[in-house]
């Protein structure tokens, strides 16, 4: 037996120390391996700081270092006057906040403006946080609702009917319209080559006209009786509550099963008489303020919020119909969807504003920022459609066909299982459509709309104000405004796409 | 005694069913009927409408005004125009100046957007924050707002043309524009020219040739020393042939502006700055994206198989990446020319401009001088939309093959 530990190979004593690894994390590890760990990254880091340091300080300067605070006019922005080479004019900016914000809304209804915001971020927030409960209520408030709301709110007047008279004037215009059509066919029948052909056409449209006019006589004798009465409003409002009601009630299951249905509808329709009479739209409602008063960040903010809600359902509309198989709806909307991707939004602007009104029946004056609404609806529309039908793409077969197996019509199969998960899929596009759309409605500045950037160049040209800082001051408080609404979106978005992605995350 | 397999029954009415509606069967037909009554309805509406409008107005349909005088001018043209042309050469320059802005924007916002993407992508911290403090600041801005930054801020602060900005002393700039020397040919412009030509066709012709060789025989020719010589050699012989090709004329200031060379509008300026910046924003995250696409396993396999860094670079990541890349790009450049209809707001004469806008107020004929200018674009989409379908088929073959 031998002492292993007299053998040659086992070492005695303690080995030095050897020296601590380079540090590769914090501060000093960031600088080594990420900054100067070579030569050419030292000559690119020194580039980005020069780059950095001559961009940054002299913002920096302009916005805050230089700046003037106080002032009335534009002799507290030059250069003599202060002592220095000023910056920014910031209170060029305070001068014509209202203006920038409200455009020419008169003072005294600002507040009008001040609450339809406040409503909008009260059903808005709730909405964009996920862990909330009641998103359907919620959806359902802020699309359908709120809209309502704020038109009379901002626009302010009141209505004179209600479902049915609105009803019964629809029909009767489709009515009329159909009728002049056959008359027309009529008429041409006496001079055209196809004239049989013609004029069996125009008397099978022509008899269709009076075919509706009998089928909706009901509806326009019980309008013309209750506009004779004196609260035609609520007598009209009551009969479009029992009516829908009914159906509702009916459709729901009728005695077995309708009763929720029917006291969700009571409730929504006793929700409406209490908006109708809180803001008293059966007495004329509030002034009417003319929407070419409307103006700034208010214009930018209606349009980008009518043309989310108005475009989401266009969009998913022709998302179904391009992928129905039904060939002239499938034709239609791959056509519909192709052209108004294809053309630049200012030509839908000026479609809008200059074609839009011939289309239109003659004694028929559309409001100038309806127009343009219209337009964006539709471009936004295409658009969306594009993104709805990546999301129906993504879904498996296999879904609809689980539901066909139970029995599940195409309407339900649609609305309760490819469209809730197609739509949850594409929330991230859909927000990023919603940002390209808000940086878009600066475009209704060209159409003489004054938006958020349309004031802003309607305040350079004030002489009480024009000093050599003027308009970077003004681009400075627009821009800054700008990237804090797209910023926040396109941080949102990554949000939910982090979310919805979080099984693949490893 | 075998049994014959029956035939399948006649599909002929199945097949029809099919064809007119669809999935819905005959239900589909019917409502295809009823779509098509709706349409219908609508364009009837619209058609008996604007007559009785355009009536109303007295302005006649048809497209006989753009023969009419336009008599108006044009602050930037291509070709030839005078005040006494038609409004149909109106259509063309402002298509002519709508192409010229996509081009010069289109060239300048790849080579930024590359820059970007290469310093997003760079190992150096700092220069991978400011490529990402680029990217956001300029996506979440909205275009019109730069394209005016630049118009009324930063163009406009520029000083007159006594006091231009000079640039080595060859180009100036100023608040009335960008000041720059003209070529302006001489005697050997001709043979120089077609000296040129002969030599790029020369070059790509050898280019095919060396790979045909590689691929047929395995034979590798080492083509540049040639088209070299070809496309700077021959045009060099042929100069001291014949004579220099063209001089440039450099611009002077005399008195308050400049004589000589060529000027280039503030409009045209400020919307090719503020068009290429945005859209570079946005090529830049495409090709990041792109090169990102390509796994790292491929650059690892590369460099086993004993290819250089540069080398596998240029064989394997470049062409994968470009296959992720360029369907998306594509789309930027039709964005960048549809974008491009925002100089309008700037007065920069582009179709939308002279002819959306001023030649519509001046007669009035809305509907067929936005239909005519909305073709332009749809028919560029389409065109470009064509070109991309032909690409991804080719992709799909080589990758299917």
């Amino acid at each position: 037996m031998t002492d292993i530990t007299a053998s040659s190979f086992v070492r005695a004593d303690i080995v030095a120390e050897r020296p601590a690894p380079v540090k590769t994390t914090g501060f000093i590890g960031l600088l080594r391996t990420r900054l100067f760990n070579s030569p050419t990254n030292i000559l690119l880091t020194i580039l980005g700081a020069l780059l950095l340091w001559f961009t940054i300080i002299p913002s920096v300067r302009f916005l805050i270092v230089d700046a003037v605070w106080t002032g009335t006019d534009r002799t507290a922005c030059l250069a003599e006057n202060a002592g220095f080479t000023v910056g920014a004019c910031w209170p060029y900016i305070q001068a014509k906040l209202p203006q920038l914000i409200y455009g020419f809304y008169p003072e005294a209804e600002r507040w009008r403006v001040n609450l339809a915001l406040i409503l909008a971020v009260v059903l808005l927030l709730p909405l964009l946080i996920p862990r909330l409960p009641a998103k359907g209520l919620n959806a359902g408030l802020f699309f359908f609702a709120f809209p309502v709301v704020a038109f009379f709110l901002l626009h302010g007047g009141g209505i004179k009917g209600f479902g049915l008279s609105w009803t019964a004037s629809a029909l009767e215009l489709f009515d009329d319209s159909i009728s002049s059509a056959g008359q027309v066919l009529l008429s041409l029948s006496k001079t055209s080559a196809i004239a049989p052909l013609l004029w069996v056409v125009g008397n099978l449209v022509v008899l269709v006209g009076t075919a509706i006019h009998w089928l909706i006589f009901p509806l326009t004798w019980l309008r013309d009786h209750i506009q004779g009465t004196g609260q035609s409003i609520w007598v009209d409002f009551a009969i479009t509550t029992a009516f829908v009601s009914l159906i509702v009630f009916f459709l729901g299951g009728g005695v077995r099963g309708g009763g929720r249905a029917l006291a969700s509808s009571i409730a929504t329709f006793i929700a409406i008489a209490i908006v109708i009479k809180l803001m008293d739209l059966d007495h004329g409602g509030l002034p009417i303020v003319a929407t070419n008063l409307w103006g700034g960040l208010l214009v930018t903010l209606v349009v980008s919020v009518t043309g989310i809600v108005t475009s989401l359902p266009i969009g998913i509309a022709l998302a179904l119909g391009r992928r129905a198989s039904i060939p002239l709806i499938r034709i239609f909307s791959i056509a519909f969807i192709e052209f108004w991707r294809g053309v630049p939004l200012i030509t839908v602007l000026f479609f809008a504003t200059y074609m839009l009104p011939l289309f239109l029946p003659g004694n028929f004056s559309v409001d100038g920022l309806v127009r343009a609404l219209v337009g964006i609806a539709l471009f936004t529309g295409a658009y969306q459609a594009e993104n709805v039908r990546g999301g129906l793409a993504a879904i498996p077969r296999g879904q609809g066909e689980a539901a066909a197996a139970l029995g599940l019509s195409w309407w339900k199969t649609t609305s309760l299982i490819v469209l809730p998960q197609a739509l949850r899929h594409v929330i991230p596009n859909l927000v990023n459509s919603f940002i390209s759309l808000f940086k878009d409605t600066s475009l209704v500045s060209i159409v003489a709309l004054f938006d958020l950037l349309g004031s802003l160049r309607a305040s350079f040209s004030d002489p009480k104000w024009s000093t050599p800082s003027t308009a970077f001051t003004g681009f400075a408080f627009a821009g800054i405004i700008y990237f804090l609404f797209c910023f926040g979106m396109s941080r949102y978005s990554l949000f939910v796409e982090r979310r919805l992605n979080a099984h693949r995350r490893n | 005694m075998s049994t014959e397999a029956r035939k399948p029954p006649l599909q002929i009415a199945l097949k029809i069913r099919r064809l007119l509606g669809g999935k819905a069967g005959w239900n589909g037909v019917a409502v295809q009927f009823a779509f098509a009554a709706v349409l219908g309805w609508i364009a009837y509406e619209i058609i008996s409408n604007a007559r009785a409008n355009l009536e109303n107005q007295h302005i006649a349909a048809g497209f006989g005004f753009l023969r009419n005088n336009a008599g108006f001018d044009v602050n930037q043209t291509l070709i030839s125009y005078t005040g006494s042309d038609t409004f149909f050469r109106v259509f063309v320059v402002g298509i002519l100046n709508t192409l010229v802005v996509s081009v010069v924007g289109i060239v300048f916002a790849t080579v930024i957007g590359f820059i970007i993407a290469l310093c997003r992508l760079s190992p150096n911290w700092l220069l991978s924050r400011i490529g990402e403090i680029y990217v956001e600041l300029i996506r979440n801005l909205p275009l019109l707002f730069q394209i005016l930054f630049w118009y009324l801020a930063v163009l406009a602060a520029l000083p007159n043309p006594r006091q231009s900005i000079s640039l080595f002393g060859v180009a100036f700039i100023n608040n009335r524009g960008l000041i720059v020397p003209s070529p302006v040919g001489e005697s050997g412009l001709g043979p120089f020219l077609a000296m040129l030509a002969l030599g790029i066709v020369a070059s790509l012709a050898l280019r095919f040739y060396a790979r045909r060789a590689l691929f047929q025989r395995g034979q590798v020719i080492r083509i540049w020393p040639y088209v070299l010589t070809f496309i700077v050699g021959l045009p060099l012989v042929t100069m001291l042939v014949f004579g220099v090709p063209f001089i440039f004329e450099f611009p002077q200031l005399k008195g308050f502006n400049f004589a000589g060379g060529s000027r280039v509008i503030p409009e045209f300026v400020a919307l090719t700055l503020a068009l290429s910046t945005y859209t570079a924003a946005f090529i830049a995250e495409i090709v990041r994206a792109g090169i990102l696409s390509v796994h790292s396993g491929q650059m690892e396999a590369g460099s086993s198989l004993g290819l250089s860094r540069g080398t596998t670079l240029r064989l394997i990541v470049v062409p994968q990446a470009m296959r992720v890349i360029v369907p998306p790009l594509t789309n930027q450049y039709l964005n960048l020319t549809k974008n491009s209809s925002l100089a309008v707001a700037i007065g920069y004469p582009d179709l939308v401009s002279v002819f959306a806008g001023t030649s519509l107020s001046q007669t009035g004929q809305a509907i067929e001088i936005i239909a005519m200018t909305m073709g332009v674009y749809l028919l560029i989409s389409l065109i470009t939309s064509g070109v991309m379908s032909i690409y991804g088929w080719r992709i799909s073959r080589s990758l299917g093959a």
